[in-house]
């Protein structure tokens, strides 16, 4: 159900986001002090290339990671396989891909 | 303690063989022992499977209290619980009969993961020397004892839930052969393990390597095949 081209995708994303979710923890940590406000957010992200590219990979690294992870709890625990098994795996990577997507276009853009 | 007390997990065909048996203890008696009481002195239509009786063929494993184990190297004394034991067909396998299951997936996806020898020589060459203090040579050595029990592929919940996945033992098999410096076919054993069955479908969990019961080690095998197929993956893109 994973060949080696999915391993290595879903493998090399994870390591792709150890980096970036010890990042986001530590700008959490350092955006709190003081109290946290949408101003001070927004300062930071909009127009920002270095913080669209710093989330922009998180989202697409966590699509591609978490739809590959997904195929495998769905067809190991629901038996599901063949196309429905492609096309779940492929709706929720696209889901996750617009739905974080959205976020990080509206906190550099909008 | 006179007598064991014994349930047998009959075939789904016969729903009224008789499943509890009252067996002798004796000072000395393996679980295959008390199934071939059973069969020889209670109940002639029990099937099961056995052969070498020492821990060598490979054909005796049974789900023991529902762990997977090689009977006839199992000692009662060491699975009763209390004086009861329950004895059924191994996992992750169809069922011919009561304790009898049918191991021909077990040996195709032997096959699939190309666990057979491929050779390049004829027998006009000379003999290849094989060096032991070569380092994989060592990782060959380490797999090489395996007997087909199938109690390590009975053991693992990823063959449970993913009915294509080759399995602990052929796959320890494919790397074995890997290693091996008379083996010729590198690239097709890389790509037979690769596959949509292959050895990146392990989660590493390692029951296999808990239950085998010859102390193999099926989990640091797919772990060498994973990353031989990753450098693969990098060099050749596939
Ligand atoms: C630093 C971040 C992360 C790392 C290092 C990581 C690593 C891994 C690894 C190695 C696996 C394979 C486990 C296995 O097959 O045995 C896995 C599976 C999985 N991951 Fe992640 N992951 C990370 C973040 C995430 C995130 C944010 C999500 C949520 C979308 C996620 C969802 C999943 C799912 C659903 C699976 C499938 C479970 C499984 O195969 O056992 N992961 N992850
Ligand atoms: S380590 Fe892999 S092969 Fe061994 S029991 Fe777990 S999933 Fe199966
Ligand atoms: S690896 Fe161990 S448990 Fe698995 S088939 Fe070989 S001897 Fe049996
Ligand atoms: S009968 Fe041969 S291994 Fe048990």
């Amino acid at each position: 159900m994973l060949n080696l081209r999915l391993y290595m995708l879903q493998r090399l994303t994870a390591l792709l986001m150890a980096p970036l979710v010890l990042g986001h923890l530590a700008v959490m940590i350092y955006a709190i002090q003081g109290g946290l406000s949408a101003a001070e957010i927004l300062g930071r992200t909009q127009g920002s290339a270095l913080w669209f590219t710093f989330y922009g990979t998180f989202v697409v690294a966590v699509s591609i990671h978490g739809a590959i992870g997904l195929r495998s709890i769905l067809h190991e625990w629901a038996g599901l396989k063949g196309a429905l098994l492609e096309a779940v795996m492929w709706l929720a990577g696209i889901g996750l891909f617009i739905l974080g997507a959205r976020a990080v276009w509206a906190v550099t853009f909008a | 303690m006179q007598n064991l007390r014994v349930t047998i997990e009959r075939g789904p065909d016969q729903p009224n063989a008789q499943r509890e048996f009252d067996v002798p203890a004796q000072a000395n008696q393996t679980v295959l022992d008390v199934v071939s009481w059973i069969q020889q002195n209670a109940d002639p239509t029990l099937s099961y499977r056995f052969a070498c009786r020492v821990g060598m063929c490979g054909s005796c494993a049974m789900m023991v209290n529902g762990v997977p184990r090689w009977t006839c190297r199992t000692h009662i004394s060491k699975v009763l619980e209390g004086d009861s034991v329950t004895i059924g067909p191994l996992r992750n396998l169809p069922v011919i009969k009561d304790l009898a299951v049918d191991m021909d997936p077990f040996f195709d996806k032997w096959v699939a993961a190309e666990g057979v020898h491929h050779g390049a020589l004829t027998r006009d060459d000379p003999i290849a020397p094989v060096d032991p203090a070569e380092a994989a040579r060592g990782q060959a050595d380490a797999g090489i004892e395996c007997i087909n029990c199938s109690v390590c592929y009975a053991a693992c919940d990823t063959v449970t839930g993913n009915p294509d996945y080759l399995g602990p033992a052929a796959l320890q098999r494919a790397w074995t052969l890997l290693n091996d410096s008379k083996d010729s076919a590198r690239n097709a054993i890389l790509e037979a393990v690769s596959g949509v069955g292959g050895c990146h479908n392990c989660h590493s969990i390692g029951s296999c390597t808990a239950y085998c019961p010859n102390d193999l080690d099926p989990l640091s095998a797919i772990a060498g095949l994973k990353r031989e197929t990753a450098k693969s993956f990098f060099k050749r893109g596939r």
